[in-house]
Parts: structure tokens; sequence; C-alpha cells
């Protein structure tokens, strides 16, 4: 038998698009893989914060806020809990899926390979997005034994969820290009990303703010995915739903022609 | 027909160390190449720009006829390339190293499994398969990237240093595993600190040297440029008085080994003869230094002269 059988040649004849779509589910799953093998480090830590969220500021808290936008106060921190859960693992499944890729170079095993750069991408995106739908369901699936609610419009409420992973993977992805060391993949999500999310909404509408920090929250887009899922789930939002979507496409159109320039010109990850 | 075609190639770094400096290589299809030079060199920069691991700065690579430039996944598709440090996640299983490689260059889950399977026999890494990587051998970790360099069948295999620390065993059947697949039509650019497996291995050869090639030549005619080669002689018995034999220049290690310079016009047949006139009987003989090495050396100093 041929070891190699090299006078065949390799399979950049076959069907360009068939090769791709391979590439993009081989990453997938690699992705996938990963993150459900170490299932206790990525699903189970917010799943317990979440819980533990919904039991302080819901139940022990929460009563004594009195109701928000109509909503008693654990049904309307329901949305932002778990957009922040979706926010935070797909932001981290990329951004240290990818880095460490680049830190043990096993990034190279891609980067010979013809793997055009969208799909290398478009695998590593859908592998933060598996991340942040898994943990978003597990979250709301938590959200369900402290909370009565039903889904006012399941499209929005998938298509925000879904959006909002993506943006944030590709944010991750961003990160972890330009990381040199494990603490620069850990310095966006804890002062940037966080303080964001919980001045996003979460836990309070932004009509209870004073001037200027209400017209000062408008600049924070986390705000406009939150009161859009929000508006998915209950029905109520400070925003209105086109403007969230509008600035949901343009912060993903811009990140992903960013990563595509990133990895186009080699930056972080070819000398 | 090229299955290498390096044109005027070049390479800055950032921190304005020039790597290349227009750089012209062509090596044949079918070819088992060998690419040498010291440490620092040029080489592993000239196989990180083709096999599109380094940006070049200038010039052209063609690959089988297809431009890096205009068809990089073409040029890609055709290549593997086992490079000379570890570079795989250390926490997935053997096969799954192999399998993910395959499924990057397009080839099948299914047909993946059955060469991942045929190469990691032929290898010796079957039983192994679901080890992780990390508690794989430095020898089972160099085997393992050679499997992951063919799986999706390359036309042109790479190999930088892919014997290093790999004990001579191993390495022999390595050696063995080259030239069957170069037997096959792959086509074999090899790097190697190891003179005497070019020599075994290699039908041509590129000196690089300050980033510019100092040589390129079949391995052939490169060892009849030697003037001069030097044998070690472990005697029967002891040799107190040189004897002088014309044409052959004898000096001491100790009383019962010799070393003797025998220039190119001289042959082993005749300084035997000469030793058995003198009454010196030999148990062994050995090459003091492996004459590719020492022409390697002599070409890489003459660059050295000539660069300014």
């Amino acid at each position: 038998m041929n070891i190699n059988a090299a006078n065949k040649g390799p399979l950049i004849d076959a069907n360009r698009w068939r090769r791709y779509q391979i590439t993009f589910t081989t990453l997938f799953s690699k992705e996938v893989t990963r993150f459900s093998r170490i299932w206790i480090q990525t699903i189970l830590p917010s799943a317990i914060t979440t819980t533990l969220y919904f039991v302080i500021f819901g139940r022990l808290i929460g009563d004594r806020i009195g109701p928000m936008e109509g909503l008693a106060y654990i049904d309307f921190i329901v949305p932002g809990l778990v957009l922040m859960a979706v926010i935070t693992n797909a932001y981290s499944n990329v951004v240290s899926s990818f880095y460490s890729s680049k830190f043990s170079r096993y990034i190279e095993e891609l980067l010979v390979s013809p793997a055009p750069n969208w799909v290398i991408l478009a695998g590593y995106v859908a592998g933060g997005v598996a991340r942040g739908l898994a943990v978003g369901s597990v979250v709301l699936i938590v959200a369900a034994f402290f909370t009565r609610f039903s889904i006012h419009n399941l499209g929005v409420t998938f298509l925000i969820l879904l959006l909002t992973a993506i943006l944030f993977s590709l944010g991750g992805f961003i990160n972890a290009i330009y990381a040199n060391s494990f603490d620069d993949i850990s310095i966006v999500p804890t002062f940037v990303l966080a303080p964001l999310t919980y001045l996003g909404g979460v836990f309070y509408s932004i009509e209870l703010l004073p001037q200027p920090w209400q017209t000062l929250s408008l600049a924070n887009p986390i705000l406009y995915m939150i009161n859009a899922f929000r508006y998915g789930l209950l029905g109520v939002s400070d925003i209105p739903l086109g403007l969230a979507f509008l600035i949901i496409a343009i912060f993903i159109a811009a990140l992903g022609y960013y990563s595509l320039s990133l990895l186009r010109r080699g930056i972080g990850i070819k000398q | 027909m090229l299955a290498l075609s390096v044109h005027q190639l070049s390479k800055t770094y950032a921190n304005g160390l020039q790597a290349l400096n227009a750089v012209d290589l062509q090596v044949e299809a079918g070819d088992f190449f060998a690419l040498l030079g010291p440490n620092g060199a040029g080489k592993s920069t000239l196989i990180g720009i083709v096999t599109s691991l380094v940006r070049k700065s200038g010039g052209r690579v063609e690959v089988f006829g297809h431009d890096l430039d205009r068809e990089p996944e073409a040029v890609r598709a055709n290549i593997g390339v086992v490079p000379q440090e570890f570079n795989f996640n250390l926490f997935l299983p053997a096969i799954e190293v192999v399998l993910n490689q395959a499924g990057y260059f397009g080839v099948p889950r299914k047909e993946a499994r059955g060469r991942a399977e045929m190469l990691l026999r032929k290898l010796d890494l079957w039983d192994r398969r679901e080890t992780e990587m990390r508690r794989l051998s430095g020898g089972m970790k160099r085997r393992l990237m050679i499997a992951r360099a063919l799986v999706h069948r390359p036309r042109l295999v790479i190999l930088d240093e892919p014997t290093a620390g790999v004990d001579i065993e191993i390495r022999r059947t390595m050696w063995g595993f080259m030239r069957e697949i170069n037997a096959e039509g792959t086509t074999i650019i090899l790097t190697t600190h190891y003179l005497e497996e070019a020599e075994s291995l290699c039908r041509n050869i590129a000196i690089i040297d300050h980033g510019r090639i100092q040589s390129r030549t079949d391995i052939a005619t490169l060892l009849s440029e030697l003037d001069t080669e030097t044998f070690v002689l472990n005697l029967k018995g002891r040799v107190c008085q040189l004897p002088s034999l014309g044409g052959f220049v004898l000096e001491h290690i100790d009383e019962s080994t010799l070393e003797v310079q025998i220039s190119r016009e001289h042959t082993i047949n005749g300084l035997f003869e000469a030793l058995s006139r003198n009454g010196i009987e030999v148990l062994s003989l050995r090459n003091k230094q492996n004459r590719l090495e020492k022409l390697f050396l002599d070409r890489v100093e003459a660059g050295r002269g000539a660069t300014p």
C-alpha cells in the first residue's frame, strides 16, 4: 500500500466549498469538544453565579426593590443575566482557545493548511457562539426555577442571543490576536466587558438614572443588546428595537472586517 | 517539473535582521533535497515563507507551478511540513491531532480515519493513538508530526530537523520511512544537523549561510570535490615507529591507533598494501569526520570569506 500516494496529489482539486465545509466542521467540532470536555470550567460557573444572583438579588433583595418597568424585579433581571452569561462565555471561549493555540504554536496547523482566513474566523466564532448559547440556555433553565417568564417574541429573543454571541466572539478573537500573555486575555473581560455589562442595564432601567448618566449610558453598546433581549423575552425595552439591531449589525460588520484584516496581515500570528 | 521554485526571495524582520537576501533555489519534483546551513543561516525563515508561516519581504515562491501570492491555497495544499519544534495541542489524543489536520486540509472524516490508521500503524504509533500528546515520548511526538504532515497526501514534504533528539534506532526507522515516501514520488526537502543523514538520504543539496545560497549541487559532485579524506585505523598490534608510506600521511593517536590522510589520487587498497608491506595489520577503520561535514564547513568558511 502506498503511504503517501503522492502521485494522486492533494485534494485541492476537490470541490472548494466542500473543502471549506469540512475545514469549518473540523474547527467547530474541535471547539465544541474542547469546552464540553472541561464543562466544569466552562458551563457550570455561569449556572452557579446566576443561581446566586437570583437568590440574592431576586429573592432576598428584589422584594424590597419593588417592580421595575411594571415587572417583578426578579423577572426584570432575567434577560440581563442571560445575556451577561452569553457575552462572557462567547468572548472567553474564543480568546482562550485562540490564544492557547498561539501560545502552544498549534495555530500553525491551521496556518499551513489551505483554509482561507474567513473559514478560520468562522470556525472560532461558531465555537464561541455554541458555548455562549449553551451557557445562555443553562442560565434560562436556572431562571425557570426562580421566575415564571414566558417568551414574548421567540424570533427576537433568539436573534439577539445569536448576534450578541457572534459580536463578542469576534471581540474575543481580536483580543487573542493582540494578546502576548495570558494576562492580556483577562484584561478586557475584567476591565472593559464586566463594567460595560453591569452598567448596561442588567439590574436597572436607565430611566432610573439621573442626567448626564442616562445619556452617557446610551454610548454603551451592551445596553442596546440587553434591552432588545429584554423586549424579546418580556416585551419591555428602554431602546427602540430597530436601533438595537442596527447597532449590533454595525459592530459585527466592523469587528468582522477588522478580524479578517488582522488575519490577512498576519498580525500576532506570522512574523 | 519543479516542486519548488524560489526567486529573489528576501526577508527582513521587524528588528532589521536580514534573514534572506535574494535567494534563488529550485528543487525538482521527486527529489530528496538537503538544505544545510549553520544556526541562523536562514533555513527556517526560508521554510517558514514557503509554508506560509512567515511573510516574505520580497521575491517569488512557486510550488508545483502555483504562485504563493496568487494561489496560496493550492500552494499550501501541496505541502506537508514537519517543523523543528513541537507544535500541537498537548491535551489532545494523538489520533485527534492527525484527524484535525486532515480536516483543515478538507479531507473527509471517513477517509481521514483510514489514512490516519495507515500512517500511525506504519510509524508504530497505532497502539498509542488515544494517548494524549503530552504523554508521548519525544521520538513518538516526532513520528506523529510526520503522520500529521502526510495525512493530506502532499506532493512536497518539508522536514525541518525531523530526527533531532531521536535515538539511533528510531532515526533509522524514520530514514526508511522517508526513503519509502520519496520512492513513491513525494518530493522531500530536509534540513538537518546530522550530515550523515543528508549524505545517506539526499541526492541534491544546497548550503545556505547569511541568508544566501552558498552552494547548490548534487551530493555525488560535492563529495568528489574532497581533496583528502582522513581515516582512523585500529591496529592489531602496537606500532612505535611510524613507517614512511609514499602518498599517505600517517599520525599516531596512540600506539595501536593511527590517523591517515589519503589524497584523491590514492586508494584505500593502496594504503592496505603499503601497511601490509610494513607488517602492520588493521582491525578496523572509520572516517575521522563525516565527508559531507568537512565539505559543509569548507563551503561555509569560503562563503563567509567572500561575504563583505
